[in-house]
C-alpha cells in the first residue's frame, strides 16, 4: 500500500525504472504500426563462403546428384490423363509412365505383400523385320522355353484365341522365369504385332485387371 | 517433428523423387503412423501412385513397416524416418570422403549405393566397372576384381552395411493362395544380424563393358543380352547392401576433433589426436562420451613413421593436450606411462559452443559476443555485472542484451527477494544455456537450408526459357560437333544466344553455385549441433 502510493497519479511501471538504467526523462521506443521488412538492412554482412578445391567438388557433385536423379526410374510422376481422342499411335508411343506400373523391380520378399505392382516391362521401339529374322533363330538356338514358347504363338496364329487370354498367358510365363527376359518380351510383342493386321483391332490388354483397385486380396503380378 | 524440418524434407523429396512422394512423404511425416488405405484416402491420389511412392521410400530406406496397431492380422502401418531424409542433404559429402579414403573406385561405390537406396554387391560391381571403363582411354577397360576389393574393403571399415533381413512371422509363400492373412515382415536393426559386414562369396568374373555410341548399339545389344544370360546368378541373390550412415558420421566428428586440435595447438597435437582416434576406432563404441583408454607407449609405437618425435616429446605433447581448456585429451591413469582417452562427448560440446559464438559474433559484432561468452562461462549475471565484466558502456551493454535476449539468445531468470514477486525487489539475472541455444539454432539452419532451396527454385524458374533454350543449343552443337561440323557453322549456332543472354545466363549460374555451395556449409553446422544433441541425448 505505502509503495503504491509513491506513484499515484503519474506514470507508473511494473518494473523498477532504475535497475533498467534510463531515466523518466527518456522515451520509450516508438511502438509499431507496420509488419517488421521482409528483409531488414543487415547490421553485419555476412562472411564469404569457403572455397576451395574440396568445396568445389562437393558442389559439382551436388548438382550432378541432381540431374541425375531426375532420370532415374525413382523419380516418379503422374500419368497424364488422356484428354484428347484415344490414337492409334498411343499404342506404340508408351514412353509415358502409367500410374499401374513400377518402373523398376524392387526386391518384393523384402516389401509387405500389399504393395505389389505389376513391373513394367521397357517397350522398345520397333527396329525393323530384318533384325527380327536375325533375332528370332539366334534366340531359338538358346532354350528351350523359347522354343516352346515359339511353337504356343504358332498354335495360337492358328488357333485364334481372344487377345486377352493370350495376354494373360504371356505374362505368366514371363514371371515364371526367374528374370524378366527383353528378348522374349519383345519377339512376343513383335509377333503379335505382326498378326495384328488379321486380328481385329482391339486394346492391348495391359490394363486388364490393373483398374480393379479395391480388390487387395489378390496380388496383381 | 518441427516445421521446418518437415518443411526441408518436403522440397528434398521433391528435388529427387518428384511432387508425387513429396506429397505422400510431408503427409507421412506430419501424420506419424498410417496405413496405405489412410494413406491414400488421406492424400487423395491413386492408390498404385501412393504404392509406388511407398517402395521408392522403403528402397531408399526412409521408411519402415510393421504390424500395425491391430497386431500381425491388421493392416500393415508405415513411418517415416525424417533424419534419414535429411541426410540426402550431406551425400555429396558422404562420396567425397569415400573418394579421399578409397580413391575413385569407392567413389563409385558409394554413389551407386546412395543413388539407388540399396543395390546387390554384384550389381554394384557391374555398373561401377562400366562406368569407370567408359571414362578410361580406348582399349583399357577395369577389371571386377579391383571393384570387388574396393567394395571388401569398404564393408571391412563398415563404411557398407548389408540390408537388416526381413524377419517374416509364419510361412508365407507368394505361391500360396489362402485364406490366412499374408504374415506381416518385420525388418529389423541392421546391427543386431551377425553377418552384417560379412562379403558373401561371388563369382563374378570379367571386365567393364565400355558403352558404345548408337551404330554399334545393336551388336553390342545382342553381345549385352547374351551376357546377362550367362551371368545371371552370381551367388549373392537376396543380399541387399546400404550405406552405413552412422559409421560416416564418426568419421565426419574425428575429422572435425582433429582439424580442432590441429588449428588450436599445431599439426603435430593433430597427428597424436588422429593416431589415438585410429587406434580406437574399433574399440569404441558409437555413442560412447570417450575412447578406450591408451597408454603413452601404444601411442608412441603407433605414431606414423615420418613423425619422428621422441618420446619424451610425446609425453610434453600429451601433458599440452590434456591441460588444454578444450579438455579434447583426458588422463585418466597412469600406468603404462600414463592413460589418456580422447573425450568426445566434451570435444563435440566445445566444438557446439565454438559454433554458438561464431554465430553471435557475425550476425551482432564482437562485444555481443563478448558478452555471450561472458554468460556462458559465468551462467548467471545481473546486468550491472555484465557491464563491468564485459567492459562495455552501459548503454550500449544494455542494447546489446536486449538484442540477444530479443533472438532468445539469451534467458532472463527472475529471482524474487520478496514472495510478492515486486520487481523492484527482484533479481533479473541473464543466463545462457547451451542445449537449449543449441536445438534453436539447428531449427534456424533447417530453415536457412530450406530458404535457400526454395530461393534456388525460384531463380530457376524465372530463368526457365533462357535455361531450356541453352540446353537445346548445347545439345545442337554437341550433335554438330559429333558429326563434324565445320567451325564457321558452330559459330553460327553459338551466335543464337546473344551477349546480354549470356551474361544472364553466367549470372545465373553464378548464384545457384553459390546457393548450393551455401547449402553444403550450413549442412556441416547442421551435422556439429546434431552430433552435439545426439551426444547429450545419449549419455542421459
Amino acid at each position: 500500500m505505502a509503495g503504491r502510493s509513491k506513484g499515484r497519479g503519474r506514470s507508473q511501471f511494473t518494473f523498477s525504472v532504475d535497475a533498467l538504467g534510463f531515466g523518466r526523462g527518456d522515451s520509450l521506443p516508438q511502438s509499431t504500426h507496420t509488419p517488421s521488412p521482409l528483409f531488414p538492412p543487415m547490421q553485419f554482412r555476412p562472411v564469404p563462403l569457403t572455397t576451395g578445391e574440396e568445396v568445389d567438388y562437393m558442389l559439382a557433385l551436388k548438382q550432378e546428384l541432381r540431374a541425375s536423379s531426375k532420370n532415374l526410374p525413382f523419380h516418379i510422376r503422374e500419368a497424364r490423363t488422356k484428354t484428347d481422342v484415344a490414337r492409334y499411335s498411343d499404342k506404340y508411343q508408351n514412353g509415358e509412365p502409367k500410374n499401374s506400373t513400377i518402373e523398376w523391380s524392387p526386391d518384393w520378399s523384402r516389401l509387405p505383400k500389399e504393395l505389389c505392382i505389376k513391373v513394367r516391362k521397357p517397350r522398345k521401339t520397333l527396329i525393323g523385320a530384318k533384325p527380327l529374322l536375325q533375332r528370332k533363330p539366334k534366340v531359338a538356338a538358346g532354350k528351350e522355353e523359347v522354343l516352346q514358347k515359339l511353337e504356343t504363338l504358332e498354335k495360337r496364329e492358328q488357333e485364334h484365341h481372344s487377345e486377352e487370354e493370350e495376354e494373360e498367358e504371356k505374362k505368366k510365363q514371363n514371371e515364371e522365369e526367374e528374370e524378366p527376359n527383353v528378348d522374349e518380351d519383345y519377339d512376343e510383342e513383335e509377333v503379335e504385332d505382326e498378326t495384328d493386321y488379321i486380328m481385329s483391332y482391339f486394346d492391348n490388354g495391359e490394363d486388364f485387371g490393373a483398374d480393379s483397385d479395391d480388390n487387395m486380396d489378390e496380388a496383381v503380378y | 517433428m518441427t516445421t521446418q524440418e518437415v518443411r526441408l524434407c518436403g522440397l528434398l523429396l521433391q528435388e529427387h523423387f518428384g511432387d508425387v512422394v513429396e506429397k505422400v512423404g510431408t503427409h507421412l511425416i506430419r501424420c506419424g503412423v498410417l496405413t496405405l488405405r489412410a494413406l491414400a484416402h488421406e492424400t487423395k491420389l491413386a492408390l498404385d501412385l501412393v504404392k509406388k511412392s511407398l517402395c521408392v521410400l522403403m528402397q531408399h530406406g526412409m521408411c519402415t513397416f510393421g504390424a500395425g496397431r491391430r497386431g500381425p492380422a491388421g493392416p500393415v502401418e508405415y513411418r517415416i524416418s525424417c533424419e534419414r531424409i535429411l541426410h540426402m542433404l550431406r551425400y555429396p559429402r558422404y562420396i567425397y570422403t569415400a573418394k579421399s579414403l578409397y580413391g575413385d573406385t569407392g567413389e563409385l561405390i558409394v554413389e551407386e549405393i546412395l543413388q539407388r537406396g540399396q543395390m546387390t554387391m554384384s550389381s554394384t560391381v557391374k555398373t561401377v566397372a562400366d562406368r569407370l571403363t567408359h571414362n578410361m582411354p580406348e582399349g583399357q577397360s577395369m577389371d571386377y576384381s579391383e571393384v570387388v576389393s574396393a567394395f571388401s574393403q569398404l564393408v571391412e571399415t563398415h563404411f557398407l552395411q548389408r540390408c537388416p533381413p526381413v524377419a517374416s512371422t509364419g510361412s508365407s509363400n507368394s505361391g500360396a493362395v489362402d485364406t490366412p492373412p499374408p504374415a506381416v515382415a518385420q525388418p529389423s536393426e541392421p546391427e543386431s544380424h551377425p553377418d552384417c559386414y560379412r562379403v558373401p562369396y561371388i563369382n563374378l568374373t570379367g571386365q567393364g563393358k565400355r558403352r558404345r555410341s548408337s551404330e554399334d548399339g545393336e551388336a553390342d545389344q545382342r553381345a549385352a543380352k547374351k551376357a546377362k544370360v550367362d551371368n545371371n546368378e552370381c551367388g549373392d541373390e537376396g543380399i541387399f547392401w546400404q550405406v552405413n550412415f552412422e559409421r560416416f558420421h564418426l568419421h565426419f566428428r574425428d575429422q572435425a576433433i582433429i582439424s580442432a586440435v590441429s588449428c588450436k595447438l599445431d599439426q603435430t597435437s593433430g597427428e597424436i589426436v588422429r593416431t589415438m582416434l585410429r587406434m580406437s576406432e574399433v574399440t569404441t563404441p558409437a555413442n560412447a562420451a570417450f575412447t578406450q583408454a591408451l597408454s603413452a607407449n601404444e601411442i608412441f609405437r603407433a605414431l606414423p613413421s615420418n613423425y619422428n618425435i621422441a618420446r619424451p616429446i610425446l609425453d610434453q605433447y600429451l601433458t599440452l593436450l590434456v591441460d588444454d581448456p578444450m579438455e579434447f585429451v583426458g588422463k585418466t591413469g597412469d600406468s603404462g606411462g600414463g592413460m589418456y582417452v580422447v573425450n568426445l562427448h566434451r570435444a563435440l560440446a566445445n566444438l557446439a559452443r565454438a559454433t554458438l559464438e561464431s554465430v553471435v559474433q557475425e550476425r551482432f559484432g564482437s562485444r555481443s559476443a563478448r558478452i555471450f561468452r561472458l554468460l556462458l562461462r559465468k551462467r548467471h549475471l545481473e546486468q550491472k555485472q555484465v557491464e563491468d565484466f564485459a567492459m562495455i558502456p552501459a548503454k550500449e551493454a544494455k542494447d546489446m542484451l536486449y538484442t540477444l535476449l530479443s533472438e532468445n539468445l539469451v534467458q532472463l531468470q527472475e529471482i524474487p527477494k520478496t514472495p510478492d514477486h515486486a520487481p523492484s525487489r527482484t533479481f533479473y539475472l541473464y543466463t545462457v544455456n547451451q542445449l537449449p541455444t543449441a536445438r534453436l539454432l539447428l531449427q534456424h539452419c533447417y530453415k536457412t537450408i530450406g530458404n535457400l532451396i526454395e530461393r534456388r527454385l525460384y531463380e530457376t524458374k524465372e530463368n526457365k526459357r533462357l535455361l531450356e533454350k541453352s540446353q537445346r543449343i548445347e545439345a545442337i552443337l554437341a550433335s554438330l560437333q559429333a558429326t563434324g561440323a565445320e567451325t564457321a557453322q558452330l559459330t553460327e549456332v553459338e551466335e543464337m544466344i546473344t551477349a546480354p543472354e549470356r551474361q544472364q545466363l553466367e549470372s545465373l549460374r553464378h548464384h545457384i553455385n553459390k546457393l548450393d555451395s551455401s547449402e553444403n556449409q550450413v549442412d556441416e553446422t547442421i551435422f556439429l549441433l546434431e552430433s552435439y544433441i545426439n551426444s547429450t541425448q545419449a549419455s542421459r
